[in-house]
């Protein structure tokens, strides 16, 4: 009986010990990350000198206000830039933008705001049936132009950066424990974006670190040589805007309409040209004018300098997500609760999910090999489209092809999963997954025909109230992590049979196909000559006498 | 009538041989290399080879077509239609019954008549081909446009291929012919040291000794 005792008040201690830990975790003081690097500049201002700034600031809207106090058009481009409007009139004709399609990730923004536009580049933007304009959302000077490294949103504030006194919990866009923002100190210390201020959102897309692109990651906060030779610390350091070049707050650079093949190259001597393409600096025969360069240049027109020079994106130790199986959510554990699996070891040790009660089952992958593909810049969606539940759809449609002369081969990460779609009208279906307080989003309330209904209402769709899930693919463009020259692909990784283009070329690729017809009608000729000469010998043999006669 | 030992292959045309010979060993082994058919060389460093030993191979034959025209060799290499069926029918039937070679080489005349059908056929249809379409091929960019250019490639490649096919062919023939007559090392020899014996005539004999010594072997003893 003592023994069993002991026992209990061993279990006890443990659970006290375990939970009081645990309280202290929840209760340490969030710290906000270093300041970065400083970025060379040659700016003439010293905003930290400058009356305007050396105040307090209540809300992100009244700093906002100082800097349009004498950036007095600032606002006004920002406010017609994608940044802003997460809306693109496409080529195509269609009206995307992440205010308007549906992804192969969380879906849609409709619905889902507050934590979606967590990382708009504005300020309460929480309905996107009007545009933040409409809205009257004031634009985020500081998510960009921070540069004392302490500025950071939450993740589920409409955009707005959490002030003292941050509700405990409370976590921060990169998933950290969120601190209190000093807007002042952000406020005095604006300059040029470095890394950082792009990556906080750009690489933590889908819902987490390189979730979404698979060549954006933390990584590049930054990386080595290996992982991206122009964004190396030890190397070139450049920040995202080096390449993304800026014009009145528009970047160059889209994955909506992207310069698949750029004819231009460098231009002119002292042209300035707002294009993100490696020709803009690389030039359109890059390769030295050797016997060896000549050949590589070769290539230039048929194939992306990204096709060799990315070998594998997702490097570096951080995985990206490659499928995404909505239709498995909502199982939760014996006790009724949300569950999760985490079977995915990245290289680093950290274990990743696997399964979410939430978003269903995941796979992961580093160091991926792309999918390769004819483009030509053009994208198109599957949102408001009728699409065939038989089939895989292709929730954006890559165009190109292999005669296409705007067309070259790109690689691609592959995003696979399955999605809802309305039955009635075979569409893609939007739903309501974020929304603490409401009963209806999937995320608190795990059911699925409350969540499309209410997602369908948010997007303002009509909805057959039926709904199944299909089969989706997903393509994004891979162009960062650029490996350093040694590290690019050999030339027999798709000069070879079963090569990385096998079946998607369609153009004569030397290596790949020995036993083509012209191939076997020459293997036909040199055998029947070879099986002539032999007959002839044995004739000569058989015929028992020497062939002729050596004079010597 | 004498038979002496006459230089017939000068030495520009031995060096042009031989090292048409090493060029083209490497161009095949390359060659068939970046076709697929093997994968003993990197792709890579297979195209440059290919590409140098092309290269080579060029240059001496931009010599070989200026000498063979400036000397006259290149008399040598026109077909004639006689003798031709007597020289198929020694190959097809009288070699088996050890017929000696119906074709005597005569001074001015170095090929059989069959030899000389396949040499220009090689000069005038085979070579063109792999030389017009490898030069195509390695020139790609100075000539590809936006339209066409994918189609133009494959015809030029497979051109090349065919033709690097019938050379194989030819190659395979060409050695095998070396053992037929008047055999492997009797026909070899004269490409390594430049004489073969030839019968000439009293005043080509004469000839050669007052004008040009230097093509007669010393008669032996």
């Amino acid at each position: 009986m003592r023994h069993y005792l002991t026992v209990v008040f061993a279990l006890v201690l443990a659970a006290v010990i375990s939970h009081a830990a645990q309280a202290q975790g929840e209760n340490a003081t969030p710290t906000p990350p270093p300041a970065p690097p400083p970025i060379p500049t040659t700016a003439t201002v010293d905003h930290s000198k400058l009356k305007v700034l050396q105040k307090e600031f209540a809300t992100g809207t009244e700093v906002t206000q100082a800097c349009i106090s004498c950036h007095n058009s600032a606002d006004d481009q920002i406010m017609h830039a994608i940044h802003f409007t997460w809306n693109y009139e496409s080529d195509s004709g269609q009206t995307l933008g992440k205010a308007n399609v549906i992804n192969a990730f969380c879906g849609n923004v409709a619905g889902n705001e507050a934590r979606c536009t967590s990382c708009h580049a504005g300020y309460g933007w929480d309905d996107m049936s009007v545009t933040p304009a409409e809205a009257g959302v004031a634009p985020d000077c500081l998510v960009c132009h921070d540069r004392s490294g302490q500025y950071t949103k939450t993740s589920t504030g409409a955009g707005n950066p959490p002030l003292d006194p941050v509700k405990p919990g409370t976590t921060t866009i990169t998933g950290a424990l969120a601190w209190p923002v000093d807007l002042t100190k952000a406020a005095q210390s604006v300059g040029k974006p470095g890394r950082d201020n792009c990556g906080n959102c750009h690489f933590y897309g889908g819902g987490g670190d390189n979730v979404k692109h698979g060549d954006l990651s933390s990584v590049l906060y930054a990386p080595s040589k290996e992982v991206d030779v122009h964004m190396a610390q030890d190397g070139l350091n450049f920040t995202c805007s080096n390449c993304h070049v800026e014009d009145q707050h528009s970047w160059a650079g889209s994955r909506y309409d992207t310069v698949a093949k750029d004819v231009v190259g460098r231009g002119k001597p002292g042209a300035v040209r707002t294009a993100a393409t490696c020709e803009s600096c690389h030039d359109s025969d890059p390769h030295p004018m050797d016997i060896k360069g000549m050949k590589l240049n070769d290539h230039t027109d048929k194939v992306a300098c990204q096709t060799c020079h990315i070998p594998e994106f997702a490097r570096g130790g951080v995985a990206t997500k490659t499928f995404w199986d909505w239709s498995t959510a909502g199982r939760l554990d014996a006790a009724g609760k949300p569950m999760h699996e985490s079977n995915f070891i990245q290289s680093d040790g950290q274990a990743l999910h696997t399964y979410l009660s939430t978003k269903g089952d995941f796979e992961w992958e580093e160091d991926v090999v792309p999918h390769y593909a004819w483009f030509n810049g053009h994208v198109e969606y599957a949102t408001d489209e009728v699409i065939d539940p038989t089939a895989t759809v292709e929730v954006n449609r890559i165009n190109g092809t292999a005669d296409g002369a705007d067309s070259r081969i790109w690689p691609f990460k592959r995003m696979e999963g399955r999605q809802a779609y309305d039955t009635g009208s075979n569409k893609l279906a939007y739903s309501h997954v974020w929304g603490p307080t409401t009963d209806t989003a999937f995320w608190t309330n795990f059911n699925w025909p409350k969540a499309i209904e209410a997602g369908m209402k948010a997007a303002g769709q009509e909805y057959s109230g039926n709904f199944d899930f299909v089969d989706t693919q997903m393509y994004w463009p891979i162009t960062h992590m650029v490996a350093p020259a040694k590290d690019a692909l050999n030339c027999g990784s798709c000069h070879a049979e079963d090569g990385r283009l096998d079946g998607i070329a369609a153009v004569y690729m030397p290596g790949t196909d020995p036993r083509s017809p012209v191939g076997l009608a020459g293997m036909a000729l040199f055998l029947l000559t070879v099986l002539g000469v032999g007959i002839h010998i044995i004739l000569r043999i058989v015929g028992g006498r020497k062939g002729g006669t050596d004079h010597g | 009538m004498a038979r002496r030992f006459v230089k017939v292959y000068p030495r520009f045309e031995r060096l042009w041989h031989w090292t048409q010979m090493v060029m083209i060993m490497i161009l095949m082994f390359t060659g068939f290399g970046l076709n697929g058919l093997h994968s003993l060389l990197p792709f890579g460093p297979a195209v440059m080879l290919h590409t140098l030993a092309a290269l080579v191979l060029l240059a001496i034959w931009i010599f070989a077509t200026f000498w063979l025209f400036t000397t006259g060799t290149w008399r040598q290499f026109i077909p004639q239609i006689e003798g031709l069926f007597k020289m198929a029918r020694f190959y097809a039937y009288g070699v088996f019954r050890g017929e000696e070679p119906p074709y005597q080489k005569i001074f001015w005349r170095k090929h059989n008549p069959l030899q000389a059908l396949t040499y220009f056929g090689l000069k005038v249809v085979v070579f063109p081909a792999i030389w017009g379409s490898g030069l195509l091929y390695l020139t790609y960019n100075f000539w590809a446009a936006d339209e066409g250019s994918t189609f133009m490639l494959y015809v030029i490649a497979n051109v090349h291929l065919l033709a690097a096919y019938v050379i194989a062919a030819f190659v395979v023939i060409h050695v095998y012919l070396l053992t037929v007559g008047h055999g492997f090392r009797a026909h070899v020899r004269p490409m390594v040291t430049g004489y073969d014996c030839i019968d000439l005539t009293s005043e080509q004999e004469a000839y050669l000794e007052t004008n040009e010594p230097g093509r007669l072997m010393p008669k032996k003893g």
